[in-house]
């Protein structure tokens, strides 16, 4: 561990270096290089590697890995010391964990996401709405409550007063997409996102805006990065570029301001 | 005797083998330095844990009771019988041994999923569904665990001495008696260890648990599931948990010590 780090503040030091060199006499930012790892939601499994490429495009030389998992176990990671550079998670909550506990600098909210109903091809259990899920012998598969998508699910089913007993609850939301694809549960609850990106292979039912809930999307630089350069770039590009926001659109998600 | 030079250890051989040591020791030891000594006991008594253990253990058991069932036979026919094609189907029962648990999840969805190609057929017929069922649990666990007994059983049927039985057949016992009073206790340590190999891998399983019987508290989330529902929210319970799974191998391994596993280095 001590080594990155000597690393890092090595090419801290030859970047302070080089912007006080008389070549570069106006201090601009560094051009971002070097790979970066980016630790994303799994509601980000479809979009993220499209803002990459672009991303890439934009400043040759760098190449973007990543790590899609739940919110809360990508969090766990970056505390437990995993080599990431970005974290994206698709919560507020779950990123002040790791902001709080020093791992994660400055977070930027990026998007926003709702949610929707998916079921089987043909929709054989007929789900019409919220109220469906309750029915008996309705099979309804949720995302753990410890997670964004199941504490979304949660604050979905109690504004709207809906009891639902979910018989699984799955530890990513694409894991909840998985069990409805393959005809094993009736429904599911899971982003608007994860219902477009998949459309042909599961139905879905809209919830209307005023009973739906949201949740907002950070991304941070991870603090013990080695390549924080390119970690802030892409986490600035996400949040602030046209190109990355248009993507994000085009995929579903809505703009979080 | 040359004992004294044969049982020092050459260097290369005994670097490597205590870094091994090392390697499969050092993990445990970190657990136990990470672990929440103030609330461990706390945490292995809340109400998550205790249905998380009592469903391990019921599930572990009785995957253990169906792989015995089911996989004593097949490790005879495999073994003793001189039908053709015991080989490949020595192979085939290695399969679930060898491919990740997850894609046992998988194939079992195939199979006993409500769109599965069994399980299609009992639910239209039954309304009988596995996925998310304790029986899904069972299943998944004795799908991942029995080849551990069908080898180690087989192992004990092939080194059989066949005196006792043909002495048995000559004075007239019948083909079930044989088994059942010769053939069984003659091959009782591989059983022993055959079956705590399995009840510790259905114990400890999670892959295939997961993707065919799903995740719900009480009902299919045994401890390995818990501890990585845990490792979500707070990752010192899911160590507390772990130490109870660990301390749960333990005591079985004292249990039985000499008793089964040395047997089972002879097979």
């Amino acid at each position: 561990m001590s080594k990155p780090r000597s690393v890092v503040a090595a090419s801290s030091a030859l970047l302070a270096l080089l912007a006080w060199s008389p070549a570069q006499a106006a201090p601009t930012p560094t051009a971002p290089s070097g790979t970066i790892t980016v630790s994303a939601a799994a509601s980000l499994t479809d979009v993220f590697p499209v803002i990459a490429q672009a991303f890439m495009k934009k400043y040759p030389g760098t190449t973007i890995k990543f790590n899609f998992a739940g919110s809360s176990t990508l969090v766990q990671q970056v505390i437990a010391g995993a080599p990431v550079d970005v974290l994206a998670t698709a919560s507020e909550p779950t990123m002040w964990t790791a902001v709080n506990a020093g791992h994660a600098g400055k977070p930027l909210l990026f998007a926003k996401n709702t949610m929707a109903i998916a079921m089987p091809p043909g929709n054989p259990a007929r789900i019409t709405g919220l109220a469906s899920l309750s029915r008996d012998g309705v099979l309804v598969a949720e995302c753990a409550v410890a997670l964004p998508c199941g504490a979304a699910a949660r604050d979905l089913l109690v504004k709207n007063g809906v009891t639902v007993k979910p018989v699984t609850l799955e530890l990513d939301v694409r894991a909840v997409l998985a069990k409805v694809m393959a005809g094993e549960v009736d429904a599911g609850i899971v982003y608007v996102t994860d219902v477009r990106s998949v459309r042909p292979m599961v139905s879905s039912v809209t919830i209307a805006a005023a009973q739906n809930v949201t949740t907002t999307y950070p991304i941070a630089a991870v603090n013990d990065s080695d390549n924080p350069t390119a970690a802030q770039a892409f986490v600035n590009y996400v949040r602030f570029t046209p190109s990355a926001q248009g993507i994000l659109r085009a995929y579903g998600f809505a703009k979080p301001w | 005797m040359s004992s004294t030079r044969t049982t020092r250890a050459p260097w290369f051989l005994l670097v490597p083998g205590l870094l091994a040591l090392a390697f499969l020791i050092a993990p445990l030891l970190a657990l136990l330095w990470r672990a929440p000594w103030g609330s461990v006991l706390d945490i292995m008594r809340s109400p998550v844990a205790l249905d998380a253990l009592r469903l391990s253990m019921i599930t572990a058991t009785a995957a253990t009771i169906l792989a015995t069932v089911l996989g004593v036979p097949l490790a005879w026919l495999i073994a003793k019988s001189q039908l053709p094609g015991t080989g490949i189907v020595r192979a085939l029962v290695l399969v679930p041994l060898l491919i990740p648990p997850v894609v046992s999840g998988v194939a079992l969805l195939a199979a006993f999923g409500r769109r599965g190609a069994l399980g299609g057929f009992l639910y239209d017929t039954f309304g009988v569904q596995l996925p998310f069922t304790t029986a899904g649990v069972v299943l998944a666990e004795a799908f991942v665990a029995m080849p551990f007994l069908v080898i180690a059983v087989e192992g004990g049927f092939r080194s059989l001495n066949s005196q006792f039985e043909e002495a048995a057949d000559t004075l007239g016992a019948s083909r079930w008696t044989i088994f059942r009073r010769i053939t069984l206790p003659l091959i009782a340590p591989a059983l022993g260890a055959g079956m705590v190999l399995c009840w510790a891998r259905a114990l400890g399983e999670f892959g295939a648990t997961i993707t065919f019987a799903g995740n719900f508290p009480g009902v299919t989330q045994t401890m390995p599931l818990a501890v990585y529902e845990a490792l979500e929210s707070d990752p010192s319970v899911a160590i507390a948990l772990s130490l109870l799974l660990i301390l749960i191998c333990v005591i079985v391994l004292v249990m039985l010590r000499g008793r089964f596993l040395r047997p089972l280095a002879a097979t």
